[in-house]
């Protein structure tokens, strides 16, 4: 079943086409990855995906439903959970209480006002095992501003766990992570495909080879090809405009 | 913890000082802690929704002043026995306290409301100047509006009641007051800590973070925004009972502008900074307008010091940063 289709998504900034009638589909159990240079348009891709930036023309559907028209808070509260390129996140929350934020979306009603939001045993808890899922459980209690680039990134994937998404949007999540931080992502990953699948865009080829069910390759805001991992490695006009080799 | 040391102190410096004052018979120290305590109180308003929401009002007058013309519309009624409106269904005016309060609460709500709907639509400096624009909007109504003053404003002879209180001695309005205060303090401690607490602090760090699971940012602030427009609606009514006045300046710029004074001079943000905030500006305003007429002066240093030296104020200074 598909989870997460584009349909013909064309997005321009002034003259500049930077997606130019992307389709692309994601299916459940898989990783599919997105792959290409800087400034491809992967970035801006998400970004209509998720709801932040509205395409010129083209939908988004997610579940079976047009979600095109619709704002980032609805989308993910039909259970699509982003991770960003660079970290959003509250600085001066504590670890715990971003992962708690993603809790109380997913539960869906902030509209609390007086109950200690850290005596929610129920939002404790599933923010708490999403921190332990990460490796970040032992930082709950650690300003944000504090974490490392790294950890901020765990954070980011912890959050997108409390939510419990039927797809999961992730823009670079190894990014600046380094090899071991990359390797042991990598792993946790692989496993979390059989909960959600992930549309993923990743610049870490050793992690893109390892996961991906699919790869789309985009270029200048066109998906070039899109084919099982073996298919692109074996594509000579990704080698050509993307892996950097000779034909 | 040295926060709410900090608090502490100045809750008790709140309860010491007009004892003190009425012990060695200065009520007119008492009156001057009220309009602090007021003042305060405006200012707890605003910095729920700035300092947890990092909504910059500049319009928060606005609020000020219509629940200052609560109480002088209906007071001004009950004085004259002339019902407010008489169809379809009958509105007299009141003395009571609570009614006005009621009233004040409710009518600065409704205005937040539309006013936050429509600002809320735009973010940064445009949020900033528009909600500078409706406070002027109203202000140059209130000013036109001969039927309660214009810009003469409305006198009220004898301050309105509260069951089982003599309001015109001065201790006991301020008691009032000081609980008013309290409770509203102690219903914004509890907000910070809430699951909306936590999303609106959040959403003012990271607005798109908010949204990405799932909640609508412009929902919380306009609640947030709402909240605070009520709270400094009470205040105002509370200030003009005080002056037993109330005049367009209630809903000047510069009003807005000192309101906003005392959330950052005390620290946005914090439980207590507007409460020292204010302290602070009716005490200087006391100590050197005395001495100088160009005390806004001495006041633009300090404020200045205050933002480019000191993050969070002078209850960040006393207290340390927030954890
Ligand atoms: N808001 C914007 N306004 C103008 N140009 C933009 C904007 N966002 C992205 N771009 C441009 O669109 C192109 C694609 O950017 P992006 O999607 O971030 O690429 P990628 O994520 O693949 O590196 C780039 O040339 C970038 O400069
Ligand atoms: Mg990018």
């Amino acid at each position: 079943m598909t989870v997460l289709v584009a349909r013909n998504l064309v997005k321009t900034f002034g003259a500049l086409r930077a997606c130019d009638g992307v389709s692309l589909d994601l299916h459940r159990g898989e990783i599919h990855a997105v792959i290409g240079p800087n400034g491809a348009g992967k970035s801006t891709l998400i970004a209509q995906l998720c709801g932040s930036l509205a395409p010129d023309s083209g939908t988004v559907s997610l579940l079976g439903e047009d979600v095109t028209g619709l704002p980032v808070a609805a989308r993910a509260r039909r259970g699509l959970a982003r991770t960003f390129q660079v970290s959003a996140l509250a600085m001066e929350d504590t670890v715990l209480a971003n992962a708690m934020l993603g809790s109380l979306g997913a539960q869906g009603r902030p509209w609390r006002f007086f109950w200690p939001v850290m005596r929610d045993r129920a939002l404790r808890e599933a923010a708490e095992q999403a921190l332990e899922r990460v490796g970040l459980a032992d930082h709950a209690a650690t300003r944000t501003a504090d974490l490392s680039h790294g950890q901020r990134r765990q954070l980011e994937v912890a959050i997108a766990l409390t939510m419990a998404p039927k797809a999961f949007v992730m823009d670079e999540p190894m990014a600046g992570l380094g090899a071991e931080g990359s390797k042991t992502l990598t792993g946790f990953l692989d496993t979390l495909r059989a909960e959600a699948p992930i549309l993923l865009v990743e610049h870490d080829m050793d992690a893109v080879f390892a996961l991906a069910d699919r790869i789309s390759v985009l270029v200048a805001g066109k998906i070039i090809a899109t084919g099982t991992t073996t298919e692109i490695r074996a594509n000579a006009e990704v080698r050509r405009a993307y892996l950097g080799e000779e034909a | 913890m040295r926060g709410m040391l900090v608090g502490a102190m100045l809750l008790a410096g709140l309860v010491a000082f007009p004892i003190w004052a009425q012990a060695a018979d200065e009520p007119f120290l008492i009156t001057l802690a009220t309009r602090a305590v007021i003042l305060a109180l405006a200012a707890v308003g605003l910095n729920l929704a700035l300092g947890q929401g990092g909504l910059v009002s500049l319009g928060h007058a606005a609020f000020f002043g219509i629940g200052g013309y609560a109480m002088g519309i209906l007071a001004s009624h009950a004085q004259s026995y002339a019902p407010l409106m008489e169809w379809p269904f009958v509105i007299e005016g009141t003395r009571s306290m609570p009614v006005i309060w009621l009233v004040a609460v409710l009518a600065s709500a409704l205005a937040a409301l539309g006013i936050g709907a429509l600002s809320l639509r735009t973010t940064g400096v445009y949020f900033i100047m528009i909600t500078l624009a409706f406070g002027q909007m109203l202000y140059y109504f209130a000013i036109s509006w001969t039927a309660y003053g214009g810009e003469d404003g409305l006198s009220i002879y004898v301050r309105n009641g509260f069951p089982g209180l003599n309001t015109l001695v001065p201790i006991e309005f301020y008691g009032l007051c000081l609980v008013i205060l309290l409770v509203v303090l102690a219903f914004h401690a509890a907000l910070i800590r809430s699951p909306f607490g936590l999303a609106l602090n959040a959403a003012r760090q990271s607005p798109e973070r908010v949204r990405t699971v799932g909640i609508d940012t412009r929902r919380l602030q306009l609640a947030a925004f709402v909240l605070s427009g009520a709270i400094t609606g009470l205040a105002g009514a509370l200030f003009a009972d005080l002056n037993r006045f109330v005049s367009p300046s209630m809903l000047s710029w510069q009003m807005s502008g000192e309101i906003m004074i005392f959330v950052i001079l005390g620290g946005a943000g914090r439980l207590f900074g507007p409460v020292a905030g204010a302290i602070m500006f009716v005490a200087l305003e006391h100590l050197l307008g005395g001495v100088s007429d160009y005390w806004h002066v001495f006041l633009g240093i300090l404020l200045l010091l205050v933002v480019l030296f000191v993050r969070g104020g002078v209850i960040g200074l006393l207290a340390g940063a927030r954890r």
